[in-house]
């Protein structure tokens, strides 16, 4: 009896160290009074660890909402929402900056910073991980960068890349502290559908030697292959 | 070392940059050139009573202003003789009349200044070589640097020719050069001895003087010596200074009875304004045009503080970069304003530090404007 119970006590603590976010009765508003509009409804959703999620869904869905909560960028209204174990209900500032850290993000945007070569933009995001000296972040940029196959670019200005090597560069520094998940927006979007592909893949193949789990917000349908799972979002249900 | 954001993120666009630093650099050099014109006047005004020869000077409690002073008796100065450390005292007197210029036969006002010719009481460049010379009936020394309205003095003289030209009407001759330069009060100074001092205007007796110089011994204490000397001098008809102390007094009487003090110190605020907007532009475009890569850093997880840090450490960097070329400039403007003018216009450690820390503050009050922008830079808006 007491063996039994042990053993469920140890697979729940496994089951929690697996689970990155778990979202219990999530809803969220926009607005105040009258104007107050409310964007997602009663959601309900787990993420893995190494888990490849894509959600998809129309636009004005409440996608990006949810991801933005997912991300810490946002504080949660009402509900439950876990980050690594951590309620974000009611959380602090400092501590959603916090969680950030061990977030990736990719932006549809690649909001690259224009003054930074491709090496110091990858290099920018090690920086808030004082455990590495500085030789070893740069190491590590330019190990990213090579995994990217952008080796030979490493003293480029964003200006003098292409939208795909862009958008590699952008993977190259959500990756490089080996976040514990990743978010990303619509990644191709601004992307022909070969560097598409081709930039999804290799965040997908890097995710996965790292052990992160990775969601991806698209309705680009061309993408949908590298998924494990599938989850779509209407008018702020989960369906 | 990190990644030094700021000053990637100031260098990488050169143009704006480069306007920045001409912005700074100009806000710079204004505020130098008034401070320095400034000073420059201040200090014209003190020259003479700079070279003077003598520890401990006496006035007429009224004198403000060698230039339009009172005299008193010159008794008051012979007491001192008696004095424990005192060596010796000469009387100076002081006129302001009308010299006619030679060529124009304009009449301009000149200071005329009267001492025995035995005692050389001034540090002028050529004066103790040309002192001997007023022991003459109606000569006098020209200073070599008065305005030119007063005519070509230095380059007749020098050519040779014997300069004669008449002083409140009075006819004499210029024996010798000597060096001063123009001031507020003064725009040109002739030295003569105390006789033809009295030639000049019969008016004048011989028992009212308006400067008292005293020397003391080598060995003597001058603040000893000093207190001794008010306390037999105690009353109310004279006043006494030090040399620093008739320096401050002239100075003061420049500083509260004209408006220069307001007008350049006014000038002096335009610039830091003008500079303070220049830097708040610049700023404040720079911030707006990377909002959405400083909302990429909050959502790497970099707070607040960080980019506070870099929008100040630009801010701080500008000053710094913008003061080296003003400084540069303003040496070059202050020496050609002091070939054009005469006037003492000099740089000086004290005014170099104190504009730039003007800058850096200028510079941090448009940073602070500027990253009240930041707060816009919302990391869930960029999606």
């Amino acid at each position: 009896m007491q063996t039994l119970f042990s053993n469920a006590d140890t697979n729940e603590k496994e089951n929690l160290e697996n689970v990155m976010v778990a979202i219990r009765n999530l809803n969220h508003f926009y607005g105040e009074g009258a104007l107050k509009k409310q964007i997602l409804f009663d959601i309900n959703l787990t993420l893995n660890k190494g888990e490849v999620v894509i959600l998809k869904g129309p636009s004005g869905s409440g996608k990006t909402t949810l991801l933005t909560l997912m991300g810490a960028l946002r504080s949660a209204q009402s509900g439950s929402l876990q980050v690594f174990g951590k309620e974000m209900m009611g959380a602090k500032k400092r501590e959603l900056v916090k969680i950030r850290r061990f977030i990736g993000y990719i932006f549809q945007a690649h909001n690259l910073l224009e003054c930074l070569t491709a090496r110091q933009n990858v290099q920018m995001s090690i920086e808030l991980h004082p455990e590495y000296s500085t030789s070893q972040a740069k190491e590590r940029a330019i190990a990213m960068l090579n995994a990217v196959g952008l080796g030979d670019h490493l003293d480029y200005y964003p200006h003098n890349l292409s939208g795909g090597q862009k958008q590699r560069v952008a993977i190259a520094r959500a990756l490089v502290s080996h976040p514990k998940m990743i978010l990303a927006d619509e990644p191709t979007a601004s992307l022909d559908s070969k560097s598409g592909h081709d930039v999804v893949d290799i965040m997908q193949r890097l995710a996965k030697e790292q052990g992160s789990t990775i969601l991806i917000v698209t309705h680009d349908n061309r993408i949908l292959d590298v998924a494990d799972r599938i989850i779509e979002l209407e008018d702020g249900y989960l369906i | 070392m990190k990644i030094p954001l700021s000053w990637l993120q100031l260098t990488h666009e050169k143009m704006r940059l480069a306007v920045a630093i001409a912005g700074i650099a100009f806000a710079d050099i204004l505020m130098f050139m008034q401070l320095g014109f400034k000073n420059a006047l201040f200090d014209s005004s003190v020259r003479l009573h700079k070279s003077l020869q003598g520890d401990i000077f006496i006035l007429h409690s009224q004198t403000d202003s060698l230039v339009g002073g009172k005299s008193f008796s010159s008794r008051r100065l012979y007491e001192v003789m008696g004095v424990e450390g005192v060596k010796n005292v000469s009387p100076i007197y002081i006129n302001v009349t009308d010299w006619k210029n030679p060529i124009t036969k304009g009449n301009r006002r000149i200071f005329v200044v009267g001492v025995n010719p035995v005692t050389n009481l001034f540090t002028l460049p050529g004066m103790e070589e040309t002192l001997p010379l007023i022991k003459q009936p109606d000569v006098v020394l020209f200073d070599e640097r008065s305005r030119g309205e007063f005519g070509p003095i230095k380059q007749d003289f020098e050519a040779g020719k014997v300069v004669k030209t008449e002083v409140a009407n009075r006819q004499i001759t210029v024996g010798g050069l000597f060096s001063l330069g123009a001031s507020f009060g003064a725009d040109g100074t002739v030295v003569t001895s105390d006789l033809n001092f009295f030639r000049i205007f019969p008016t004048r007796t011989k028992g009212l003087i308006d400067v008292g110089v005293i020397q003391l011994e080598p060995n003597a204490n001058l603040d000893v010596t000093l207190k001794k000397i008010k306390d037999k001098l105690s009353s109310k008809d004279i006043q006494i200074f030090t040399k620093e102390g008739l320096i401050e007094h002239e100075k003061s009487y420049w500083q509260k009875r004209t408006t220069i003090g307001f007008v350049f110190g006014l000038g002096t605020v335009m610039g830091f304004v003008v500079g303070t907007i220049i830097v708040y532009q610049i700023l404040y475009t720079d911030v707006v045009d990377h909002l959405p890569e400083y909302a990429t850093l909050k959502a790497m997880g970099y707070g607040d503080n960080y980019l506070l840090m870099v929008v100040f450490q630009e801010a701080l960097l500008l000053a710094v970069i913008g003061f080296i070329p003003s400084l540069g400039f303003s040496l070059f403007f202050y020496a050609n304003t002091a070939k054009a003018t005469g006037l003492p216009i000099i740089m000086t450690v004290t005014r170099a530090i104190m504009i730039l820390l003007l800058t850096m503050l200028m510079c941090t009050l448009s940073g602070a404007i500027a990253v009240g922008k930041l707060r816009s830079a919302d990391p869930a808006d960029i999606f």
